[in-house]
């Protein structure tokens, strides 16, 4: 399954781009953290990060459908 | 409607935020006004570049405002995120929270403040002389 990935903040910088696609081996979040960090292995160096699937956050478990948006969401920093 | 939500990448007008929540019922208003800072650990700060995941920003600031009017009898809540390049000073955030009685108002400004920074989508970059950092993205 080939799904695009939104980045915000430091992701953005790790990834080169505001979205990159993603072709995923399984279909859970922590599926996609898995591949995502195999690429990017600078992932790894962030205190944390949550996936965001339809505008919510997402647990490891969270099963992906090719249509839903998805997003890396690294530690946020508002206020 | 007894809230407002916004993400601009206009200046913030305070004082139309406080008129906002100000109704004759209130005997307080409560208002957070984040300011940029000049220095961060010691290290001057050029200017600060916010950026939001704004369908998912302002859903999660509705989240917070609705667990405040359940946890406090708040009549009025505005949340007011800016968004881009912010200089020494300017205003990126404004939290106003109007109530029938103080206690309530500290309470619940203080909890929304709290909780945007916790989970909102939005992140900052501060911009040094000599470089740049997302803030607490790295240990």
């Amino acid at each position: 399954m080939k799904i695009n990935v939104l980045a915000f903040g430091i992701a953005k910088d790790i990834f080169g781009a505001p979205s990159v696609s993603v072709n995923l081996n399984g279909s859970t979040t922590a599926d996609l953290k898995r591949s995502l960090e195999a690429n990017y292995p600078k992932l790894r160096q962030l205190v944390s990060y949550m996936v965001a699937v339809n505008n919510e956050y997402a647990d490891d478990e969270f099963l992906i459908g090719e249509k839903d948006e998805v997003a890396i969401i690294p530690p946020v920093s508002g206020g | 409607m007894n809230t407002q939500i916004e993400i601009s990448d206009k200046p913030l007008d305070i004082q139309s935020c406080i008129d906002w929540v100000m109704s004759p019922q209130s005997g307080g208003i409560d208002v957070f006004i984040g300011t940029v800072r000049n220095a961060t650990k010691g290290k001057q700060v050029m200017r600060l570049e916010f950026e939001a995941y704004k369908p998912m920003a302002l859903k999660e600031m509705e989240k917070i405002a609705q667990q405040a009017f359940d946890k406090w009898p708040v009549q009025k809540l505005l949340i007011h995120h800016r968004t881009g390049v912010l200089e020494v000073g300017e205003v990126p955030v404004v939290i106003a929270v109007s109530c029938a009685h103080r206690d309530a108002a500290f309470e619940a400004c203080r909890y929304v403040i709290d909780k945007l920074k916790q989970t909102v989508p939005i992140w900052k970059k501060e911009i040094f002389e000599d470089g740049e950092v997302w803030v607490a993205a790295h240990p």
